[in-house]
């Protein structure tokens, strides 16, 4: 059994150390908005936040996160930052297919966290690791704008 | 245009047959459905009789519900449908919510597709008139039902956000109050549908339905459903195409925590476990191996070897109009290319997946489905189960693009799951789900034309070269050799030429599986025309934007104008930097009109940087505007992975691409600035997913001539032939 802290709970699971968090989070404990993509870390549907830090999960063995706070899609908007992104997510109408959406949001919510104003120069840095093959770029930008402000309180 | 042509083919046809057909729903309620008649299918639904499944339900307490015909892969189809009906029937659409349609052909056909089949940019131009009448003749039934419940004439009734109201005596009923006694008329046999001008939902820029769930992450896909009991399959299929399974070390596998069975079928290979982690690592320890077949020794070499060769075939005339060769032999000048388009892989977010559980009476199919219907029968075949007791589940689709209108991977998943007492998850790695794609075919192009002594284009002749979809996917539509697909884009040109001939050779890759991808014919041909029209407006000394007004003035207005519009957004004309350049392509296809222009830099090095696009587009009568912005964005962007970096090549018979550090697609970080201008218009709606796409590849083939002086004739962009000298 391993002991792991998801967006506050904790959860035992039966699993090998060396299973990725992914599997862990999608196939044991059937929490499905975190998606499987690539499972080499080139497209970050997979990204949660470990203490707050964008993670690959698929790239995360189980046994290495198991003293930190993991936070996915489904907790994210308890956070100040993962509420802004998803409020300008939802009102610039940002998403289409919606299957990278989870990690595309992850990604943002670790930026504005981060960086209150961030430049189109912080955006590509933070999101580069984010493919979205319905080409959802063009909102993603706007919207990460957006986020920042409000969560400025601007 | 193939769309066309098919939509001449059925339309007629099924316009006469079509019915509105209602009654009572389950647990009450009014149900609706436009479904073809028992003339078309002894099997369909008869009047009066009970019809569980049709495009809206409306519940005792007025609760809307609308069973999309298509399916939602990010194109917006779970919203733009919806508005259809909900204009009609005087609903908001707050409340209103859809759910995807259970597999059938006879009720959720597309009328221009015939059958239950999400592609062709279609979606909007199929169901325009039949959702709209589905929801007018719903109206017109709420409004008998008050006014009987009012004894009043219905002449003094008017609708507005679900009630019916009596402005006279001030009463209001709301639909959910009338949905049972709506439910007892006959449907109406004629159906006045609002002007355009009383439009209050169609065209403007509604909420997209999917967005919440997409948004917090509780939205299902394929890929995350959980059945009670489920077990999940990590899969290898022969990486030669054609091989077969030789041996699996199956004891290495079950020895592996959590692995559960291994499942053979003759050309691939399944472990089952409890996650998908540990049937991933059973995999691997059962070291399957395969017999490589007759295309052990293939490569892209040989493929362009054949089509090459074949191009020196006549083909099945496409379009023959005037003396092409006559002209051709008469022109002031000639100019003949060739062109090639690549293999391309789909590489869809979403890995492909299905999940499966057969039971004693049948079995259950959950999945992401462009085609329900047809994945029906094909598992009903592969399991030898009647048709009908095929059970398919359709969910969101975490990317389509043409390859999910196949079914491989649910007769598959079906003939594992068929193994297992339990029901089966089967997850295609990325790896897999690239090297076992179904992939647009490779194209080989010849073409040629001549300009007069004063620059006008006089002749052309172009010949189409590859494999034919339509001969596998829609056989009756592949007539006398020539595949309607393969010349979309290419025969019905916006421009005015006095001689045309283009014909088409079929020649198929071995072993290779070939499918639509997103664009389908008008994609492969815009890159070649559009291109090509470049090269003769350079001969003709003249500008690529002044040619293509000169071709379109006498011609066509909506693509004359969507050039006017295109080249005033762009600054056209206006001087950019070194290495920098400005590139031009119209595109009239899908029922819609686009033209963009690109802006690229070309580095030193020779990668291409695509700066901005500005594209407009005339898709005549808007259904949401936010949708349409939205999918040029998405073809642009789609487009650019194409023609900077797609391609699957093959080596020794595999495909040499694996995931998407070798599979490149477009990054943020690398993607264009992109203005959109909407040519308002009530002309019919046009398609509006794959414009985007076909335009954006020749729009920066172009730029990228103008940046270097190097012309692009085959994809993607070869960054060495790029270099600064």
């Amino acid at each position: 059994m391993i002991s792991l802290t998801i967006n506050g709970s904790k959860v035992s699971v039966p699993v090998e150390g060396d299973t990725p968090l992914l599997w862990v989070i999608r196939d044991v404990l059937g929490m499905t908005g975190t998606k499987f993509g690539c499972g080499i870390g080139q497209c970050g549907a997979c990204t949660v936040h470990v203490d707050g830090e964008p993670r690959r999960s698929c790239l995360t063995q189980v046994s290495d996160v198991t003293d930190n706070e993991i936070t996915t899609i489904e907790g994210i908007g308890a956070t100040k930052s993962g509420k802004a992104v998803q409020d300008a997510w939802a009102d610039l109408e940002v998403v289409q297919c919606g299957y990278c959406q989870s990690g595309q949001i992850m990604s943002a919510a670790a930026i504005i966290e981060m960086i209150p104003e961030p430049t189109d120069t912080d955006i590509d840095h933070g999101m580069t690791g984010n493919i979205c093959r319905c080409g959802t770029y063009v909102r993603i930008r706007e919207a990460i704008k957006q986020a920042a402000k409000a969560a400025a309180g601007k | 245009m193939l769309s066309d042509k098919l939509s001449k083919h059925v339309e007629g046809d099924l316009s006469r047959r079509r019915f509105l057909q209602a009654s009572a729903a389950v647990g009450g309620g009014l149900l609706i459905g436009w479904v073809p008649s028992a003339e078309a299918d002894p099997d369909s639904v008869q009047p009066g009789e009970f019809a569980p499944n049709a495009f809206i339900r409306i519940d005792q307490k007025g609760k809307v519900t609308i069973v999309s015909p298509a399916a939602e892969m990010g194109q917006g189809v779970y919203t733009s449908l919806p508005m259809l009906i909900a204009e009609e029937l005087d609903v908001g659409m707050g409340d209103v919510s859809v759910v995807p349609s259970p597999p059938s052909d006879k009720l959720y056909a597309n009328p221009i597709l015939g059958g239950q089949i999400t592609g062709g940019s279609l979606s909007i131009r199929g169901f325009y008139k039949p959702l709209r009448e589905a929801g007018a003749a719903a109206r017109r039934m709420l409004i008998k039902a008050a006014a009987e419940k009012l004894g009043v004439d219905a002449s003094e009734l008017t609708t507005a956000d679900g009630y019916v109201i009596h402005a006279k005596s001030g009463q209001k009923i709301g639909y959910g109050a009338l949905a049972d006694e709506a439910a007892k008329f006959p449907v109406p046999t004629t159906l006045a549908l609002k002007d355009t001008s009383e439009f209050r939902i169609i065209g403007t820029p509604a909420k997209r339905l999917d967005g919440p769930e997409k948004v917090d992450g509780t939205a299902k896909f394929g890929i995350d459903v959980q059945i009670p009991g489920m077990k999940t399959a990590a899969i290898a299929i022969s990486p030669v195409f054609g091989g077969s399974l030789v041996s699996v070390n199956e004891a290495a596998a079950l020895a592996v925590p959590g692995v559960v069975q291994v499942a053979k079928l003759d050309d691939a290979v399944a472990v089952i476990a409890d996650h998908y982690w540990a049937a991933k690592k059973g995999l691997a320890a059962a070291e399957p191996k395969f017999d490589e077949g007759r295309n052990a020794k293939l490569s892209t070499a040989d493929v362009v070897a054949a089509l090459e060769k074949a191009s020196a075939r006549d083909g099945a005339v496409g379009k023959k109009e005037g003396d092409a060769v006559g002209a051709l032999a008469s022109a002031a000048t000639k100019l003949e290319s060739t062109y090639q388009n690549p293999f391309l892989a789909h590489a869809t977010m979403e890995p492909l997946n299905c999940t499966v559980h057969v039971t004693p009476d049948g079995c259950d199919i959950w999945v992401g489905t462009q085609v329900p219907a047809n994945t029906q029968l094909a598992v009903s075949k592969a399991l030898g189960l009647d048709r009908d007791s095929v059970r398919v589940h359709n969910h969101l689709i975490g990317g389509g693009f043409g390859r999910r209108l196949e079914f491989d991977f649910a007769v598959l998943a079906a003939l594992v799951a068929k193994q297992s007492k339990d029901p089966v998850k089967v997850i295609w790695s990325r790896e897999e789900d690239i090297q076992h794609d179904m992939y647009r075919p490779y194209y080989y192009d010849k073409i040629s034309a001549g300009l007069d002594a004063q620059g006008k284009l006089v002749a052309w002749k172009h010949r189409i070269v590859g494999s034919s979809i339509m001969a596998r996917f829609f056989p009756a539509a592949f007539k006398d050799g020539l595949d309607p697909d393969a010349i979309d884009g290419a025969a019905e040109l916006p421009y005015e030429i006095p001689n045309f001939y283009l014909d088409y050779v079929r020649e198929e890759p071995p072993g290779i599986p070939t499918a639509f991808w997103r664009g389908v014919g008008p994609t492969r041909n815009a890159f070649v025309v559009e291109s090509f029209i470049d090269e003769l407006a350079g001969a003709a000394k003249n500008d690529p934007v002044a040619f293509r007004l000169e071709l379109t003035a006498g011609k066509d207005k909506r693509a004359h104008h969507v050039v006017e519009r295109a080249a005033a957004i762009s600054g056209w004309g206006t001087p950019l930097g070194p290495r920098k350049g400005r590139g031009i392509a119209l595109l009239s296809a899908f029922g819609t009109y686009t033209c963009q222009v690109a802006e690229v830099t070309v580095s030193d090095s020779g990668e291409v940087h695509v700066d901005r696009v500005f594209v407009v587009v005339d898709c005549g009568q808007v259904i949401n505007p936010n949708t349409v912005e939205a999918q040029m964005q998405s073809g642009i962007i789609f487009g650019i992975s194409a023609a900077l970096w797609g391609q699957i090549t093959l080596k020794d018979g595999r495909v040499q691409q694996s995931n998407f550090d070798d599979y490149r697609v477009l990054r943020i970080d690398e993607a264009p600035k992109i203005q959109v201008e909407i040519v308002k218009s009530s002309e019919a709606p046009g398609g509006i997913g794959e414009p985007g796409t076909s335009a954006l590849q020749p729009a920066v083939a172009n730029a990228v001539f103008a940046a270097t002086g190097v012309r692009v004739r085959k994809l993607p962009i070869e960054a060495t032939a790029l270099r600064s000298s």
